[in-house]
């Protein structure tokens, strides 16, 4: 295959995912074709159990597709671990490890001296609000610093790609709501390309340039809807018009999926 | 409750104490504490000279212990082919009648130090071990996709997660195997010694001195209780993101 656009950061071709449970086969994912550009937000929402944090897992290099290419910058890259910034709904931070020392895991697992490490990462905890906790232990911190912690985890790597799974799924309504502001303030000087899954409809509006719905088990994709809406906005955007045919147009997407379908994998 | 535990074994000292002087019991069946303590304050340097060899055979024992066992619990996790061939004998090796092994260590190790820091580890390593490999495996499995996905290596993954998130149970096993390691080194010495704490319950109690025999008892006593203490200071210096008190920002 001849090196096509190195614009795209990530491309998958014809991915699909077939997990062997015992005798039984499920088809999970597939097969799936996207291409996402550099810089861009792209959320990905869906049905529960259509294979969203499975896609995700794939694009980290934790799972392998059974069938099916996955490039990243214009080339096939079969071996991603380390390649791309992964962060969960859970912000499996290190409960042994201070707010500074899990920021400098992934320097660590790179070989950078402790030392250099932290001159590293110590901006980056002053930029988040974090410097004053820096010593201290995930569980002593709030839901929200966690949240801010474990993202701040995906940044000094400098991955180009950050994938972030259901990253505010677990916090109350109003923390979700400035949490969400704030990650498109970082983004918007970051220059990362961020892939989110989500299954919250507005949040997918608020925060991409491109929304990508996902059907019921085995998961394809049904639509793939560019968000044109003004930025920067402000809160008051959900009353918009535009805003709400965008949302509705991608409910209606979302509707069109039987949902009493069987489901056979709620990963 | 700790008041109430002072006063309970207080009370019970004096109880002693006067069970033996009202039935005139006489001293060689059972002596009453105060010439228990007795004992042990005229006999100090003596009972001091046998703990420093009981110590010895105690700590040489539980560091083997703490170093087999790691390894051990380390390869059985990281391979199936260990796990079925060395699990098995790492469990027989508890069935194991240590009064049986006793001739054999003798003749094979002789009086010194050796057979009684055998014996130790025997018992010792195995509360460890066993610890070990459950917190090994019982570490959350997204904390080790989340390192993994940063492109860790085995080696990082361990190092970075599962050691860490093992120290907990690491730190129980040890508790069980300081308490229990006294008796380790008592029955070692009680094999063939020429010193020891146990060599000296011996030796005291074949002439009826039976006031030594509770001295060495009591200072083996508080042997195990010191070792339990200090295992448990150790766990909170190493473990503080256990203790500290969780605090809302």
């Amino acid at each position: 295959m001849s090196r096509v656009d190195t614009d795209w950061r990530l491309e998958l071709r014809g991915v699909t995912k077939v997990f062997q449970r015992d005798q039984l086969q499920v088809h999970a994912l597939g097969p799936l074709d996207l291409r996402v550009a550099d810089g861009e937000f792209v959320s990905i929402i869906g049905p529960s159990g259509c294979g969203k944090s499975t896609l995700l897992d794939m694009i980290a290099g934790l799972e392998q597709p059974t069938s099916g290419e996955i490039w990243l910058d214009g080339a096939p890259a079969p071996y991603r671990l380390g390649k791309v910034a992964y962060m969960h709904q859970r912000d499996l931070l290190l409960p042994w490890r201070t707010v500074l020392e899990n920021a400098i895991v992934p320097l660590e697992v790179k070989r950078i001296p402790r030392r250099q490490a932290i001159e590293r990462a110590m901006p980056w905890l002053r930029r988040f609000g974090l410097a004053e906790f820096a010593s201290r232990y995930p569980a002593q911190l709030s839901g929200g610093m966690r949240q801010r912690a474990a993202f701040l985890r995906t940044l000094p790597t400098q991955c180009p790609l950050v994938l972030l799974d259901e990253p505010f799924g677990a916090l109350d309504a109003l923390t979700r709501s400035s949490m969400q502001e704030w990650l498109l303030m970082l983004w918007e000087d970051l220059d990362r390309t961020v892939i989110l899954v989500t299954h919250d409809v507005e949040e997918a509006v608020l925060l991409s340039d491109r929304v990508v719905v996902l059907s019921q088990c085995p998961g394809t994709i049904v639509a793939d809807i560019p968000v044109d809406l003004p930025r920067p906005w402000t809160y008051a955007i959900v009353t918009d018009q535009a805003f709400v045919s965008l949302k509705a147009r991608l409910l209606a997407a979302l509707r069109r999926q039987p949902t009493l379908g069987v489901v056979t994998d709620d990963a | 409750m700790t008041e109430c535990c002072r006063a309970l074994s207080s009370s019970q000292l004096f109880a002693w104490e006067l069970a033996c002087r009202a039935f005139a019991v006489p001293d060689w069946v059972l002596p009453p504490p105060s010439a228990i303590l007795a004992a042990l304050l005229r006999d100090y340097r003596l009972l001091l000279v046998h703990l420093s060899v009981t110590m010895s055979e105690i700590g040489l024992g539980l560091i083997v212990s703490i170093v087999l066992a790691i390894v051990l619990a380390i390869g059985i996790v990281a391979s199936r082919l260990i796990e079925r061939s060395v699990y098995p004998l790492v469990v027989a090796s508890q069935a194991i009648p240590i009064v049986a092994l006793a001739p054999l260590l003798l003749i094979w190790f002789g009086y010194g130090l050796t057979p009684k820091v055998i014996v130790v580890v025997l018992i010792c390593f195995f509360p460890i071990a066993v610890n070990m490999v459950d917190g090994l495996r019982g570490v959350d499995h997204e904390l080790i996709d989340t390192v993994r996905s940063l492109g860790a290596s085995k080696w990082q993954t361990l190092r970075f997660v599962r050691l860490p998130a093992a120290l907990p149970a690491f730190f129980s096993g040890l508790r069980v195997a300081a308490a229990v390691s006294v008796i380790g080194a008592l029955i070692g010495e009680s094999i063939g010694a020429s010193a020891g704490l146990g060599y000296l319950m011996i030796r005291a109690a074949a002439p009826f001195h039976t006031d030594h025999v509770f001295a060495a008892v009591l200072v083996s006593a508080l042997v195990s209780i010191a070792l339990f203490a200090s295992v448990t200071w150790l766990e909170r210096q190493t473990l503080p993101w256990r203790t500290r008190p969780r605090t809302e920002p």
